[in-house]
């Protein structure tokens, strides 16, 4: 058996939280540069943590992703103007409190980076980036907005985030803080006292497909270890377990969320990737606008589509797809059994004519043709609760 | 969890139980660890032929594939289907119920200069402090 054996630890990036993980015996493994748990086997493991996600709720140290403020300079109006200048979706829909899922594109209209844009204030916005992605989206975004009269902070290291997801999370939180979750929708955010700590950004997103928030308290060690045993001592009654970036994964590939290097990249489209309903054309002008009109216009070649195997094997990133007679046609990527669903599903580039349902797809899987089909995603869809969020008992 | 006496280990974290000139190989308790919980497994199909040091099959857990190595060459006389629905057993019973599969030996001496039980677990210790120095 060969092991991926993990860089000498000096090399990579640390979380604050990287002791905690330690401590916990977790598995950890380079993502990004980053030394981050992939599992934690003493507490049961990456199908566990997938399933504790989906069934109560689990804890995630995300910290290693990056955070930018666009605010306005002397003049309002400014951060609103840059943000819509480098970012696909239309921020001026954008209330105080809400957030939207969006993407920073190149001229090129292929993707820098995907991005959450939160509107914190008047002219206030923050951006929550990729870790892999840090330098370059900071570097991207300060050459981009150069023309604008806004300011530009990274508040990357500022920040300990942690995602706490699944459906009993708003049961747990408000063990947790002051802020009023009840009236939080999905997508939208709010400040409160967590943990003790003022002032503290809860936000109603997450990458999992399931209900959850994400917080955002000071990147001290100190104070990010605190905020964790709080979390795990509230979520005890719960069941609550600490997930590494092997469930994200899983979670987020049954919810058909993309992943930056796989589903997105600098070299596919908006329209390849599926994710027209976050790019307002209409807007008015943004990077990568009039290169999307004309991919548009000249058609596609290439459409992201979900597979099931149909024969025993498991599609995973980069294998080659083929149709019956074994010619290349397309590629996986992301693959991987699916602890919900109980089968080996995968996302893939193919053409356009083989993306219908049920249209037989074959992947490569060391050197044999290997069946699947496409299938409708999201594979997985979170059943929908009660209409309103019920009002929280106060803590 | 012990590491039988009487079997012998390759640095690749398979082991061999020799029986007269049929060998049973699976993969140890490290390797088990290591992988997480097993998800897939693919076996070569009786009467193939196996050669030392040379990928046989597959081991897969959800996040990884892992090949695994013939500590020594050979005709498989049988391989345990029953993985296929139960592939856990090589997690649970890595040394016993989750073999992978038997080999009639074309070079019995070949196993001989594999580690025992105590150079591997000498081995895995060795690995470990490597790993966190």
């Amino acid at each position: 058996m060969e092991f991926v054996t993990t860089p000498p630890i000096t090399e990579l990036r640390k979380t604050p939280l990287n002791a905690v993980h330690r401590r916990l015996r977790a598995k950890m493994v380079n993502f990004g540069g980053w030394d981050m748990p992939v599992e934690y086997p003493a507490t049961g493991g990456l199908v566990r943590e997938h399933q504790a996600v989906r069934s109560s709720v689990g804890i995630f140290d995300v910290s290693h992703m990056g955070d930018i403020r666009i605010r306005s300079g002397r003049t309002p109006g400014g951060a609103l103007a840059a943000v819509q200048h480098l970012s696909m979706n239309d921020a001026s829909r954008l209330a105080i409190g809400q957030a939207h899922y969006s993407a920073m594109l190149y001229p090129e209209g292929t993707f820098v980076d995907d991005v959450i844009v939160h509107r914190l204030g008047e002219d206030d916005y923050l951006l929550v980036i990729n870790a892999g992605t840090r330098e370059k989206d900071i570097s991207w975004v300060r050459e981009n907005t150069k023309s604008f009269d806004c300011v530009v902070e990274d508040l990357s290291d500022a920040y300990t985030q942690l995602a706490i997801q699944g459906p009993c999370a708003h049961d747990l939180l408000p063990k947790l803080t002051d802020a009023n979750l009840a009236v939080i929708k999905n997508y939208w955010f709010t400040h409160g006292t967590v943990c003790g700590l003022r002032n503290t950004l809860v936000a109603r997103t997450g990458y999992t497909g399931e209900d959850g928030f994400e917080i955002y308290v000071p990147s001290d060690d100190a104070t990010s270890e605190m905020v964790w045993n709080k979390v795990m001592e509230a979520g005890r009654q719960f069941g609550i377990i600490p997930c590494g970036l092997g469930a994200r994964n899983t979670l987020r590939l049954e919810a058909k969320m993309a992943l930056y290097g796989h589903e997105i990249s600098d070299k596919i489209n908006v329209w390849e990737a599926g994710l027209d309903r976050y790019c307002k054309m209409e807007k008015g002008d943004f990077v990568g606008r009039v290169a999307l009109e004309r991919a548009k216009a000249a058609g596609l070649t290439r459409q992201l589509v979900g597979l099931e195997m149909v024969d025993r094997g498991i599609a995973r990133d980069e294998y080659c797809c083929s149709n019956e007679s074994g010619d290349v046609i397309g590629v996986v990527t992301s693959g991987s059994p699916s602890p919900t669903l109980s089968k080996n599903i995968a996302l893939a580039y193919v053409p356009p004519a083989m993306t219908a349902l049920g249209t037989p797809i074959y992947v490569q899987i060391r050197g044999q043709k290997c069946k699947a089909q496409v299938v409708a995603t999201p594979f997985y869809k979170r059943s929908k609760k009660a209409t309103m969020p019920q009002a929280a008992a106060n803590v | 969890m012990a590491y039988p006496a009487n079997y012998r280990y390759t640095k690749e974290h398979e082991w061999v139980d020799v029986n007269g000139d049929v060998a049973t190989i699976g993969i140890t308790d490290y390797a088990q660890h290591e992988l997480g919980d097993v998800v897939f497994v693919e076996l070569p199909k009786v009467g193939a032929k196996i050669e030392a040091a040379k990928t046989f099959g597959t081991v897969e857990s959800v996040k990884a594939v892992s090949d695994i190595y013939a500590p020594a060459s050979g005709e498989v006389v049988e391989a345990n289907d029953v993985l296929h629905n139960t592939p856990e057993k090589i997690n649970t019973d890595p040394h016993g119920a989750g073999w992978l599969i038997k080999v009639r030996l074309a070079k019995p001496a070949e196993v001989g200069s594999l580690m025992d039980a105590t150079a591997y677990e000498a081995y895995l210790a060795s690995q470990s402090k490597e790993a966190s120095a």
